[in-house]
């Protein structure tokens, strides 16, 4: 028996650790490190109907123990996805997550039709929180009817089950996860990006030239928990949670807070092989705390 | 082939005011095969600061397994880069990028290599290799001012070459163009590395010439993954964008659009 396997609407998994979409690509470049086949999933990066350029350089700022990143979702477009990146992946033995983003909801429905027929997409990722876009994006994500509309709209034509990219720029996030349930997703991601800036001192200028853009890395990390923490008990649908994971033990954090499995984001930057590096160490760690399987360890925090 | 290694540093000196100067030592040296490459690393064992420092090789010895970067100690990363000390490992993700063709320029033709201040260190290991192959380089460098001045000796060993400062502090005053606008056209193939203005008055000056430039842009993973250092490119290719980290440096002449 695997101790690291987990199921999840539409995701057999061999173990809980996939790359958080937006930093892998479509996973080309990292193939040429290691076997992706090792992955537990692999989210690839958001894709919208139409060829997508991106916002003006510079586009990344490192910051305190993270960085900000405005690229813009930048991307070939469905047309493309589907005919080099997908077909590509195939090689491999590995679920894809589809991000799926637009300016409106025809949109994300017409990307989520499409790419959710492709053989090797076993689950749809709805972006809906990407904040550095002027449409689309992250107003789908602070209005907690508007993402329920949208994700009803989506899970009417998808043919496979619906994961919606929370963001944790709101009041209060258990509000929109408790829509997008209402709405029929089958499982909640989080979190995206939280909305900063930084400026050269010097100038007094934006660094980015987005002026603003999202922050990600270890900074992150206690937020991303509390709100996976608070999320997991008020929603019965699973949590793939993200959000400043760099080592094991802010993996067994975010299992503990309830996300059944993990994504890795800006730690890819730090260390291309740190998706395989915590795969391997994950049985080593269980031991350590006396888990026999990752699934035991999924939501102790709320057992205690 | 990309790999990540724990090098050991073998010295670190500074050459100039904040420019240092740091050999590293270990196995992925042997991957280094072109020059205008760089590697990717981390200055530190913590998550503080936490992205990987883009930095360009200037000096290669496949012998001693050795290499020789240069860089200005700027920004946090760079300050703690420059307290390694001898014995001390560097976590380096390399080689990546492509580097400067040499193939694109004959034996006995002349070269002309302009590199802008903290753009000097990857034409050092180029103008070795044109050397070697039986080029002739002609070096015009410029500089903000006479105290960041490196590698003067080092390039005139290897061929004629022209400094020029901006205050005049130190050779010519003014920017390489001045040089340049009184040198002859009598090379074949140009090659740069500098900021993004001087590599376009480069190709302004030299529109008829083949050209190779290398270009600087922020980088995220520095592998290709996270379209951060993404540039617009002109009519000359079919792509509409080019990433600077895994398609570049270095391009030729006239693909970015600058």
């Amino acid at each position: 028996m695997n101790r690291l396997a987990t199921l999840l609407p539409g995701l057999t998994l061999k173990n809980p650790i996939m790359p958080a979409s937006g930093c892998f690509g479509f996973g080309k470049e990292y193939a040429k490190l290691y076997d992706l086949s090792q992955l537990g999933a692999i989210m690839i990066k958001a894709t919208t109907p139409e060829t997508r350029l991106g916002n003006p350089t510079p586009r990344v700022a490192e910051t305190p123990s993270g960085m900000l990143n405005a690229i813009g979702l930048q991307n070939p477009g469905l047309k493309k996805v589907l005919e080099n990146e997908l077909t590509w992946l195939e090689q491999y033995e590995v679920p894809i997550i589809a991000n799926v983003a637009g300016y409106t909801t025809e949109d994300y429905v017409t990307v989520a039709e499409a790419i959710s027929q492709a053989p090797n997409v076993q689950a749809l990722e709805l972006n809906i929180s990407c904040p550095n876009v002027k449409q689309g994006g992250i107003t789908f994500g602070t209005d907690p009817l508007i993402a329920e509309e949208l994700t009803k709209a989506v899970k009417a034509v998808s043919s496979v089950p619906v994961y919606v990219k929370l963001s944790p720029n709101v009041t209060d996030i258990g509000e929109i996860a408790k829509a997008v349930e209402a709405g029929g997703a089958d499982g909640i991601t989080m979190i995206n990006t939280l909305l900063g800036l930084r400026l050269d001192t010097k100038t007094g200028r934006p660094v980015i030239a987005n002026v603003t853009g999202g922050l990600s890395g270890p900074a992150i990390k206690p937020v991303a928990l509390r709100m996976v923490y608070d999320v997991a008990p008020k929603v019965s649908i699973p949590i793939i949670g993200m959000g400043g994971i760099t080592n094991i033990d802010d993996v067994v954090d975010f299992l503990s807070a309830g996300a059944s499995a993990v994504a890795i984001g800006t730690a890819n930057f730090v260390d291309p092989f740190i998706c395989p590096n915590l795969i391997e160490q994950l049985p080593a760690k269980l031991d350590e705390l006396g888990f026999n399987t990752v699934t035991d360890l999924v939501g102790r925090s709320h057992r205690l | 082939m990309i790999r990540q290694e724990q090098m050991q540093v073998v010295k670190q000196s500074a050459i100039a005011t904040n420019i240092f100067e740091l050999t590293l030592t270990g196995q992925l040296v042997l991957d280094m095969k072109q020059p205008g490459q760089f590697v990717h690393l981390r200055v530190s064992d913590q998550m503080e600061p936490l992205l990987r420092r883009p930095i360009s090789i200037s000096s290669i010895n496949e012998k001693t397994l050795e290499f020789t970067m240069i860089y200005r100690a700027e920004g946090r990363g760079t300050k703690l880069l420059s307290e390694k000390k001898p014995g001390d490992q560097v976590d380096v993700l390399g080689p990546l990028g492509n580097g400067f063709p040499i193939d694109k320029v004959e034996v006995g033709q002349k070269a002309l290599l302009i590199g802008g201040g903290i753009g000097v260190p990857p034409l050092f290991e180029l103008s070795k290799r044109l050397v070697e192959k039986g080029v002739k380089p002609i070096h015009v460098l410029g500089f903000q001012s006479e105290d960041v001045v490196f590698y003067e000796k080092q390039f005139q060993e290897l061929g004629e070459t022209y400094i020029v400062t901006v205050d005049g502090s130190h050779g010519s005053t003014g920017f390489v163009t001045n040089v340049l606008e009184k040198l002859e056209d009598d090379f074949a193939v140009y090659y740069s590395c500098g900021p993004t203005p001087m590599l376009a008055a480069l190709e302004k000056l030299y529109p008829e010439k083949e050209g190779y430039l290398s270009f600087e842009q922020r980088m995220g993973c520095g592998i290709g993954a996270c379209f951060a250092c993404v540039c617009d490119t002109t009519e000359k290719i079919e792509a509409d964008y080019v990433k600077v980290c895994s398609d570049g440096p270095v391009f030729p002449s006239g693909v970015v659009r600058v």
